[in-house]
């Protein structure tokens, strides 16, 4: 695999976005096929000119991002960040608290405006993008209730939606949910109500949610925050799944977890800007450790878990 | 059944019935995001409108409708723009509304104090025929959005920044909710009265979901519930000669406080079984996954 990072994942910010060249590095993972659906996009995209020849629908960009710049308030938030995921790729996003990984997915999908820089999703710009029924998108959530008691099958049946829109579902639908439900073993509990949940099954519920749409793209913004480890492998072998069909994946993660044999690529940020872009960090020292607490008390603390020295 | 007899009093009854489904039907999802005060605000703006249509010798329902749904759109940009000082703008609005309408009613030469208080309390002898039909068109309206876009209005009341990337129209859908309630509150002046409308958006929302689990049941519980104390609180305002408004909100709170009492055991109860079952459930996981992949981390 000829590669343009094959100098080595350095803390150096390329112009062009890197772009996952990587092996899965999970070799008891399933491979990524192509999806039923694999639409060209609207264009090849800005790095076409080095697609694989051997699996070119792999190599279709699916996000583009270019010198990213958003600010939240007057503090500048992402300060140039590019990112490219293939179709079929699972890229993490990692960084301490505040290094601006969250608010890069909330900018891919219209919550956040950019001050700069460009998106692409399926080869469209953001601004024109409005196949929503190609993403699944998970929130950053503790909790799937609101001010009014609804059952799992209620909130996930809302992720529905995507292809619904205003029209009434039918039977398909209903089926999607039930798949949904199932992927994520809450297929028992539809009928509870969200607010007897616990903290690890409402993130099943979430994600439950953003696959009922049966996505090509899903995005999730710390889908492991707040899991207990059952609930963490359930979550993992769903993701499993999906990839196996081909789903392009784009995680906001803190740390790797049990989702690491799945990712192909690690982009980390810090301060806003890619520290390091490349095959996942393996993690060291204490941050392998189960207890580890998560705390990243200042920005320089992911390089030390990374392959950066 | 000798109230029955008289006309006021069924146009006083279909007009409470209408009122039992709506306010609830809308007030779901105000509860939902937790915007329960917002029927109040709509509520105080109306009065202008009111007070604008007896200034002017319009329709007041009319009126109504138009200034409190212009109310009911700026709060709702308010709430999108506004983010720090939002509050502020919107108690603001309130007591404008208010004000506003108080100071016209008394520059209008219908208009009275006895007018003024119908308004806010609700009266069941001025329900005109015409009020009837007025009420009838704006209740299907209502009826149409609140049951008819009921998966979408949870969406986005149960999570704005995903219904938003499913491509649901949310600005729109917001806006139209907005309108909706400001309908529902025009709605229900008549009977219930513009100060205590709100409270039958809210107050039988709470009390179902004492007794629920799941949004749809809510809705349907909310409106029976809505229906049996606009209908019974309409009546007992015939007999004794009372504001409409307020013998309904008092049964409803009492509906309220009866359905916790029942409740309370019963939640207690499903929360420890739920409880247990988790635990099991995670055991259950955790073996499998250890047998599966022979894998000693879990």
């Amino acid at each position: 695999m000829a590669s343009e990072r094959s100098e080595g994942p350095a803390g150096d910010i390329p112009g062009a976005a890197g772009r996952p060249t990587t092996q899965r590095s999970d070799p008891s993972g399933p491979p990524a096929t192509a999806p039923e659906a694999a639409s060209p996009g609207d264009g090849p995209g800005p790095a076409s000119g080095d697609v694989e020849p051997a699996a070119p629908e792999r190599a279709e960009p699916v996000v583009v991002v270019r010198q990213a710049r958003a600010s939240l308030g007057s503090r500048p938030v992402l300060r140039g960040v590019d990112l490219t995921v293939c179709r079929g790729k699972v890229a993490a996003l990692l960084g301490a608290n505040g290094s601006g990984k969250s608010t890069m997915v909330r900018a891919l999908v219209g919550q956040v405006p950019l001050t700069g820089g460009e998106l692409e999703l399926f080869g469209t710009p953001r601004r024109r993008f409005r196949q929503w029924v190609r993403v699944g998108y998970m929130p950053q959530r503790t909790t799937a209730a609101s001010g009014v008691p609804a059952t799992v099958r209620e909130v996930v049946s809302a992720g529905r939606l995507a292809r619904t829109k205003l029209r009434w579902p039918g039977r398909g639908d209903r089926a999607a949910v039930d798949r949904a439900l199932e992927l994520v073993g809450m297929a028992d509990r539809a009928r509870d109500s969200v607010n007897a949940l616990s903290g690890g099954q409402h993130q099943r519920v979430l994600i439950a949610r953003a696959l009922a749409g049966e996505p090509e793209l899903l995005i999730m913004d710390e889908p492991m925050a707040g899991v207990d480890l059952a609930s963490q492998q359930v979550l993992a072998d769903a993701l499993r799944q999906q990839v196996a069909r081909g789903t392009t994946v784009l995680l906001v993660l803190h740390e790797l977890g049990p989702l690491e044999p799945l990712i192909d690529r690690a982009v980390v940020l810090r301060d806003g800007c890619v520290a390091h872009d490349g095959p996942p960090p393996k993690a060291v020292g204490q941050h392998a450790l189960p207890g580890h607490d998560h705390i990243h008390p200042h920005a320089a603390e992911p390089i030390r878990t990374g392959l950066l020295i | 059944m000798e109230m029955l007899d008289y006309a006021f009093m069924q146009r006083a009854l279909l007009a409470a019935v209408l009122v039992g489904v709506t306010a609830p039907a809308v007030g779901i999802y105000l509860v939902q995001r937790r915007q329960a005060i917002m029927g109040d605000g709509i509520g105080h703006v109306a009065l202008t409108g009111v007070a604008l249509g007896f200034l002017t010798g319009n329709n007041p329902v009319w009126t109504a409708v138009a200034v409190a749904s212009l109310g009911a759109v700026l709060m709702e940009l308010i709430r999108w723009y506004g983010k720090a000082r939002g509050d502020l703008a919107l108690a603001m609005l309130f007591y404008g509304g208010m004000a506003g309408g108080v100071l016209l009613i008394s520059m209008s030469d219908t208009g009275s104090n006895a007018n003024l208080t119908s308004y806010l309390f609700g009266s069941i002898t001025t329900v005109s025929e015409g009020d009837v039909r007025t009420i009838c068109v704006l209740a299907a309206f209502v009826m149409l959005i609140t049951l008819g876009l009921r998966r979408q209005l949870f969406a986005i009341c149960q999570d704005e920044e995903f219904a938003r990337v499913t491509g649901l129209p949310v600005r729109f859908l917001n806006l139209l909710l907005a309108v909706t309630a400001a309908v529902t509150v025009t709605v229900a002046m008549r009977v219930v009265g513009l100060l205590l409308v709100s409270a039958l958006m809210v107050v039988p929302v709470a009390a179902a979901q004492q007794a629920t689990r799941s949004f749809g049941m809510t809705l349907t519980l909310s409106i029976t519930i809505g229906v049996l104390v606009t209908l019974s609180g309409t009546s007992y305002s015939y007999y004794e000669d009372v504001p409409p408004g307020a013998s309904i909100v008092v049964l409803a709170i009492a509906v309220f406080a009866v359905i916790t009492t029942l409740a309370a055991p019963l939640t207690r109860r499903r929360a420890r079984r739920a409880a247990l079952e988790e635990e099991r459930c995670a055991l259950e996981v955790a073996t499998h996954r250890v047998s599966a992949t022979g894998d000693a981390r879990v």
